[in-house]
């Protein structure tokens, strides 16, 4: 996959309100391309898993920043980049498992991460412990005409 | 955006309205869980043909509140689900928790109470 076709990132502070304003620019940006409803339904529920466990994991008791980064390449595939610079996660296979989650209270199911692995093609979580969590996200999605 | 509740007797019903993630779901939890106190509830239903969007934080809402209805003995009823929601709540095999069902209708009864509450997002 060469270079992106079109490009945009965001960095905004771990308020949970930004969680909707994270969905609706992905969604905005990718107007272009013309997604289909449901494809564009699953990809603003990952990236609202994604920016939520920034906000309620990474950074548990202050407010940090996240970065958002999408890129679009020729053959329609999108990628996002969703990262925090927060407590990092100890043992990701064991964060990936459905149903585990270090936060029952709260009602946490312990789902993101599999709501994000059924929604999009490939998912790829990078952590380090004190550094921080990356999560990319990629689908490829329907080839419409570009607006 | 928010909750809006009907109540006949000891049935609540939660109307859900608008998005449903981390940051709606907490008042909306608290204002169903203080219907169900206040009117003893034995059957609670969740009526989501107003959600917009949901993510896991709407399947822990979900699991959340069958935990409550089952430490009443009650039960738990989802309707009215849009596609898209659907899709969410199959990643959770919610349909082993509650009862889900098209269309539903509350009891008539004299005494019915409709309470609206707004929520900040
Ligand atoms: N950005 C992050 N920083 C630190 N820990 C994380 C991060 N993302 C996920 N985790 C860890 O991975 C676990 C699983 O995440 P997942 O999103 O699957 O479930 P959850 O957030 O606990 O619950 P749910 O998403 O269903 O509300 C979390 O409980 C947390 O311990
Ligand atoms: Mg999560």
């Amino acid at each position: 996959m060469k270079r992106p076709i079109n490009e945009m990132k965001v960095v905004f502070p771990s308020l949970s309100e930004n969680e909707r304003f994270a969905r609706i620019t992905v969604s905005g940006f990718l107007s272009f391309i013309d997604p289909k409803v449901d494809e564009l339904a699953d990809i603003k529920t990952a990236v609202s898993e994604a920016v939520t466990n920034c906000i309620v994991h990474g950074y548990p008791d202050k407010v940090g920043q996240i970065e958002l980064c999408v890129k679009v390449f020729e053959d329609n595939t999108v990628r996002i980049k969703i990262s925090d610079k927060g407590c990092g996660i100890e043992d990701i296979d064991r964060a990936m498992q459905p149903l585990f989650t270090t936060k029952p209270e709260e009602d946490r199911a312990g789902l993101g991460f599999a709501v994000m692995e059924s929604f999009m093609d490939k998912i790829k979580v990078k952590s380090k412990l004190g550094k921080g969590t990356a999560v990319t996200l990629e689908k490829a999605v329907a080839v419409r005409t570009r607006v | 955006m928010g909750v809006e509740i009907a109540a006949r007797g000891q049935t609540v019903c939660a109307k859900l309205v608008g998005d449903i993630d981390h940051h709606s779901a907490r008042e909306m939890r608290c204002v169903i869980d203080v219907a169900v106190r206040e009117n003893d509830a034995k059957e609670l239903i969740l009526d989501f043909s107003g959600v917009t969007f949901m993510d896991s934080s709407g399947i822990g809402l979900v699991m959340g509140r069958y935990k409550v209805m089952c430490e009443r003995e009650g039960r738990l009823t989802i309707a009215r689900l849009p596609g898209y929601i659907r899709k969410v709540m199959k990643v959770a095999g919610i349909n082993r928790l509650a009862r889900i069902v098209e269309d539903y209708e509350l009891p008539k009864e004299q005494e019915q109470e409709v309470m609206k509450v707004e929520t900040t997002n």
